[in-house]
Formats: C-alpha cells, structure tokens, sequence
C-alpha cells in the first residue's frame, strides 16, 4: 500500500514535470533580455510590465484629477491585474468597469478626451478592438483634421494586451498593429519591457494626439526590470538601438525584440557577425530615420513581426528602405514574419517567426 | 416576525404597483415562490406559472406630447410655456432664416455651386425648440440635420456658408464636406458622417462634465432614427444609463433614413419603447409642436443635471425635402404624402399661427422679415465665392497635433511636383504663401 502511495507520487511528479515542459515549450518563444539602462536617475523598485504599466496610470490619476481609467472587469484589477488597488485608491468614479461593449469603450473614450478629460481605456483584448475600428479609425483619428483644430480627442490613450501567448488560439494572440498603421491622425505604440511600457505609457496618455497602446502580454509577468518609480516619459516616434553591429540590421518591436536579440547573439555565436538592433516602439508615426541610418550602415535589414506577413507592418518599413536606401543595400529586404493565416492554436510553435526562422533569413542575407 | 411579514407584503404590493405601472397592458402578476422575488443577480422579478411571450403589442404605444394644434391653439392651457415676447420671436425668426437657408444653398447645389446640401424642412421646430431650452455652456453633439440648433445657438449665416464652400475663412479649413459644422466658441461639436458615432461619444463628453465641480451643464445628443439602428446607439443608450450621464439623447424620428421607411427600420413602437427598456428616463414628442419641444427638453435638461439620470427624447417629424442633393424622394414615396406634411403640420406655420394669436407677428411683417433672410444668404453666398480656399499646405496640418518627419517629407514632395506641374493644379483657387 506504501508502496503504491509511492509510485502514485512519482507518477503524479513525473506528470506535473511533463506538464509542465509542454507549457514551458509553448509559451517561451523566446529568452527575455531585461533593460540594464535607466533612463532616469533615481530610486528603482523591481517590476514587471503589469506592475510597470499599473505604476503609469497610477501616477497619471493621482497627477491629473480629470484622469479615469475604464474597460470591461477594469473596477477589480482587470484580467491581466494592471489596474489592480486602482479603484480602491481613486474612487469608483474614476476607475470603473462598462458594459461590454468595444465601440461603446472606444466612443466613450473620445467623449471624454473631446470634453477636456484625460481618458484611460482599456480593450481587454487587441483581437476585440475591432468592434472599436470605426470608432478609432473614422472618429479618433480624424477629429483634429476634420475640425481645423477645434476639436481633438488627443487625451485618449486605449491600451490593449496583444500578441501571442503560447495558447491564445485565433482571438487571443492578434497583433493588429497593421491594421491601424493605415490610419494617420492615430498613434501606435508597442513597448518591449517594464521600463518602456511606463515610459511610453505616460508619453502616450499626455501626447495630445489619440495613441493605441498594444502591451505584449505574455511579458506581463515574465518581464521584470528594476524600473525607475519617479515620473519619466520616452519619446513617441523614436526607435532605439539596442545593439550595434555593421553586419545587418534587425528590426522589431514588442516580444519579437527579445527574438532579435538572441538571433544577434547567435550571429555573434555562430556566424560570428554583428547586428544593429533595432526596438521600432513607435508604429505610426515610425522613426524612420534611425531605420534607414542602420541600414546605410549595414547594407543588409531583416524586418520580423508576429503578425501575418501580407501588408503587416513590416511591407512598409521594406518599401521605405527600398526606396531610402537602395544603393546602400547588399541584398533584398528580407521579412520573417507570422504566416498569412489566421492565428492557430496547436501549431503555434510552427507560426511565429522564432529565432530558428529569424536565424534562418539572416544567414541568407549574410550569405547574399 | 408578524412585522416582518407585513413589510414583505408591502414590498410584494410595491412591487405589483412597479409592474403594472411599466406596462400598460395586463402582464400577469401572479407571485409565486411563496409571495418573494426571485433572486437571479439580472433581474428583479416575480414568477409565475402562465407561460406568455411578450411583443410589441404587449403595450401600449409611447403617446406623443403636444402642446399646440395644428392651428396654432394652445391644446391643454397648463402646458403653455412662459416664454417671452423675443424669444418667441427668436424662435420664429430662426426657423424662416433657416428655411430661406436651406432654400438657396439647394437651389445653388442644383446650379453647380456648391457640391452638395442637406436641407431642414419640416424639422424646423425640433431644431429651435431644443435650442431654446438650452443654455450655451450645454455642448452639442449633432448628425447633420440640426442645422437650427446651431443658428439660435448664434452661428452666423456666414460661417456656415463659408463652410459649404470651404473657404479660407472656413474653421474646418475646408477639409469636410458641406453641412459637417462644427464651432468650439458655440460649443458644437464638429458634424461627422459616420452615422451614430456621435452617441456614444456624447456619452462620454457628459461623464467629463458630470465629474466638473458644481456642474450645471448636459449635453443633447442629435440623431436620426435610422442612425438608431447602428450598434453605436446600442452602445449610448446603456452606457449613459449604466454609467448615469447627464446627457440628453434626442432622435429625430421623420419616417425616413434616405429611402428606408421606418417599418424596414425597426419592428418595436419606435425609438422611444427602447427607452425604459434601457433604463433611460423616456418621452415621446410631436417634433412639429417647437412648444412642446421647448418644454421636453427644459425638463429633460434640469432632470438630468440634478439627477445625473439620461433622458431620451424621440421627437416626431416628417422629413419634407430629399434626403439630401444626391437623393430624389420622389423614387421611393408619393407626392400627395409629402404635400399632406407641407400643408397641415409644417411646424413653421403652427408656430406663426400661434404668434399671430398672441399679436407678435403679421402677415406684413412676415413678408419682411423672409425677404431679408433671403437677401442676406444671397449677399453672404456671394462674398463667400470669391473668398480664395485656403493654401494646399493646410491639406497635411492638423493630422497631429506636431507634424511628423514623415508628412514633412511629403509636403515638400508636393511643393517640389507643384513648382513643376502646378500650371495643372487650381491653385489660383487657393491662397499662395
């Protein structure tokens, strides 16, 4: 009988151990390389991009008395916990859950900002923002133009958790940074770690134009960095280097930066070439310019991003290049990007463009 | 114990009285669960054994509040606003500047003038009697046909002319098509076409303004009764309620969403049954009657900003002209219903009538007063036509609140294309440097 209590326990382990391997497998696509420059002075607490994220808007509400933050289960702390102790701290007024209802949340938000107040909304997935697409792209977008100015609903940032997850199937794991791209009045922002996520957080909630914030959610908990617990905004439309090298140059943003950076690494490694490697952060407007300086250095760019290849985001960088840079580069633009195909469950391991992929595209670069 | 029981009946007959009061017609309510209400966290609510499904006819329909008759008589003498001498002429003044307006700047579409008109007619009385019982610090959110609202609220002829042709004395720099108004000095809201969109936001903007210290401001929210069909006006109805907004939100319901009659556009008692349904303070109103309008929304308004409780008002009407200048009504209704609106309820005749009872107004006076409306649209129009459009710069200002790198780029792109092909380019319309 002791026996069997035994081996049940070793079956039990061993089962738990398998399980775990399996989620281990699925949900790290990818080694996180935290951020080791402060961008400002001063005390630092460890968080991780939820924390990070929770700190911004934390400060933004006890800083802006016309600040309320909002969304579907937002009042208790939201799915991911960003907004969590928030309404206990600022009042049910200022941190409150709506109907469920995406255009309802976008509109609402526009009314808000229209009316002078500072407005936080959250979509509690990108892949359920686009009930919230006219609102956003025909309203928000354009409220500043179409007025000459009177009107603007700058004071509305919209966060949404995107990008993939390990097991987020079709409509948990989209990246609709693309989609948005197209529409010019808007901003999109997509931080890599805490400390840009509360940097460019803040930047986005007090920029007077309307910014869609897209937070990769699988750092939410896996990301943690010693981030500064002072006040401090990163500018919006400026991409950073985070690695220097002449041998071609990488472009990235979100979960896909940390990708990038190990393919640099194994480059090094392996190849024994070095990389630029470029943090876009900002979509729309993009930093063009750093962009095109890299790849007149390098002669060489790989472009990857999780969201399908076909008009993402990535054509528009390539065709810019192309254009910037022709007789600078050594070989054709190259994009390793999620495959055109609605996002899967199972097979996700086999869509997104991991660092094998990556690593694959830029052997053929170099090898031109 | 035994006092226990007595406030459970009580609660019980309070209850009856709540749902008899919400319908008109016999729900049956026939309590079981031993006398107590059922405890499912949606609703409050008795239950009962007869099995019956509720539809549209299940109640009586919404009434519609008046307050004048056709002739211009007060109906019901209690109801008779105490508006004074000016404002009643103000009124009235409006809706002829108005209809003379509408008048012109059609007939100068027709002509190739401008590229395109939507007119009033028949809505006039919605327009000046919400406008009335409103005060300037209430913001405005409009679709496009509240064009009323916007003259008593004291935008002038010229600005809205000068926005039909897009000039450079235009505020939304000529970037909109004509009738997309809009005015920050008069609090309205810059028009949009997206239809609906406006809802929502109007939602929002009263939040904002409800959380102002010592509020005493709403907003009114305009739409047409097709625009409620959109998910939009789903998504306003229960955020204003759920989220308790000082926001009025006032559809004008005239028969017609371009060729769609309403019995294509919903199968409910129109609008306003929505209302209670949604939880929003609900009345129906004979658009036509500017009275009745006038004291709808005085209600509405103070109701709303002491109780922080939305109202929705569905303001009945009959959309007269065409859609717009790209429509011809005659393809999809009869003339003989459209002459029955023009002649027995134009709200514009009804509301003369009734100053001519009190001897405010004449038929002299009246003839006057036209012809001055109209040759002022005509003297503005004129000016408005030779005033240049503003530079092709302002085509890419704007978009953000600082230009982007990149759109720098492409505005010198288009000044470089310019200083070579400009000789095919009307810029002579528009202003140089």
């Amino acid at each position: 009988m002791a026996n069997l209590v035994v081996k049940n326990t070793n079956l039990f382990t061993k089962l738990v151990k398998h399980i775990n391997g399996c989620t281990k497998r699925l949900s790290s696509h990818f080694i996180y390389f935290p951020d080791n420059e402060k961008p400002v002075e001063g005390e630092t607490s460890k968080m991780n991009m939820m924390q990070a994220i929770n700190n911004a808007m934390d400060i933004t509400l006890k800083t802006d008395p016309t600040a309320v933050v909002f969304g579907e289960d937002v009042g208790f702390g939201g799915v991911f916990r960003c907004a969590l102790g928030l309404q206990e701290k600022y009042g049910k007024d200022r941190v409150f859950n709506t109907p469920l209802c995406e255009q309802g949340i976008a509109g609402f938000g526009i009314g808000l900002a229209t009316a002078g107040a500072t407005a936080i909304a959250e979509i509690q997935f990108a892949d359920y923002i686009f009930p919230a697409f006219d609102q956003l792209v025909n309203e928000a977008a354009k409220a500043r133009y179409r007025s000459g100015g009177q009107f603007a609903c700058g004071a509305l940032t919209v966060r949404a958790p995107s990008g993939a997850v390990g097991h987020g199937g079709l409509y948990h794991s989209q990246s609709p940074e693309g989609m948005f791209a197209h529409a010019a009045g808007l901003r999109v922002v997509v931080p890599r770690g805490p400390i840009a996520a509360k940097g460019l957080l803040l930047s986005c909630i007090r920029e007077k134009d309307p910014c869609i914030f897209l937070e990769p959610k699988i750092l939410y908990r896996s990301a943690a960095e010693d981030v500064p617990t002072g006040d401090y905004t990163l500018p919006l439309g400026k991409a950073q280097v985070l690695r220097t090298g002449d041998a071609a140059t990488l472009v990235g943003w979100g979960t896909q930066v940390h990708v990038l950076l190990e393919v640099a690494r194994m480059a090094d490694e392996k190849l024994g070439v070095k990389c630029d490697v470029i943090d876009l952060q900002s979509i729309l407007p993009w930093d063009e310019e750093t962009v095109c300086n890299s790849v007149k250095k390098t002669g060489r760019c790989l472009v990857a991003h999780e969201a399908p290849l076909t008009a993402g985001f990535g054509a528009e960088i390539a065709a810019t290049i192309q254009e910037e840079c022709f007789l600078h580069l050594e070989a054709p633009v190259r994009r390793a990007a999620g495959w055109d195909a609605p996002f899967p469950h199972v097979f996700e391991p086999f869509y997104l463009p991991d660092k094998w992929r990556c690593y694959e595209a830029l052997t053929e670069l170099v090898n031109y | 114990m035994a006092l226990r029981t007595s406030a459970q009946l009580f609660r019980l007959q309070a209850l009856r009285q709540g749902t008899r009061l919400l319908s008109t017609q016999n729900i049956p309510n026939v309590a079981q669960n031993g006398g107590k209400v059922a405890e499912f966290p949606g609703v409050k609510a008795p239950y009962v054994t007869e099995m019956k499904f509720l539809n549209e006819t299940s109640y009586d329909p919404i009434p519609i509040y008046r307050v004048m008759d056709n002739n211009g008589g007060i109906v019901d003498s209690r109801e008779e606003p105490n508006l004074d001498k000016e404002t009643l002429l103000y009124m009235y003044k409006t809706m002829i500047q108005l209809s003379q307006m509408d008048k012109i700047l059609y007939e100068s579409q027709r002509q190739g003038r401008i590229s395109f008109y939507m007119t009033n007619y028949g809505e006039e009385g919605i327009h000046v009697g919400c406008a009335a019982a409103l005060t300037p610090k209430d913001m405005i959110f409009a679709q496009y046909r509240e064009v009323g609202v916007l003259l008593y609220r004291g935008m002038t002829i010229t600005e809205l002319i000068n926005q039909c042709y897009g000039n450079d004395e235009d505020p939304g720099r000529g970037r909109q098509m004509p009738v997309h108004y809009g005015s920050a000095q008069h609090n309205i809201v810059t028009i949009s076409s997206p239809l609906a969109t406006q809802m929502p936001q109007a939602v929002g903007a009263a939040y904002a303004l409800k959380r102002r210290p010592d509020n005493d401001s709403c907003v009114i929210c305009f739409f047409g009764e097709g625009a409620a069909s959109e998910g939009d006006a789903h998504a306003a109805f229960n955020f204003a309620a759920t989220l308790e907004c000082p926001v009025i939100l006032l559809c004008r319901n005239n028969g017609y969403a371009i060729s769609t009659p309403t019995n294509e556009q919903y199968r409910g008692d129109g609008i306003a049954a929505r209302g209670p349904a949604m939880g929003l303070q609900t009345i129906r109103v004979d658009g036509t009657d500017a009275l009745a309008m006038y004291n709808a929304v005085s209600k509405a308004r103070r109701m709303t900003i002491d109780t922080n409780k939305p109202v929705l008002i569905e303001a009945m009407s009959y959309r007269v002209g065409h859609h717009s200048t790209s429509d011809d009504s005659s393809a999809y209704r009869s003339l003989e219903e459209i002459h029955k609106w023009t002649k027995d309820d134009s709200p514009i005749t009804k509301f003369k009538r009734y100053i001519e009872h009190k001897g405010l107004w004449d038929e002299e006076t009246d003839k006057t007063w036209t012809k001055e409306c109209r040759n002022l649209v005509v003297r503005t129009m004129q000016e408005a036509e030779k005033k240049k459009k503003p530079h092709w710069k302002e085509m890419l200002e704007d978009v953000y609140y600082d230009m982007p790198p990149r759109i720098q780029n492409q505005m010198k792109q288009m000044e470089n294309h310019l200083k070579k092909y400009g000789e095919h380019y009307p810029l002579d319309q528009h202003k140089s440097e």
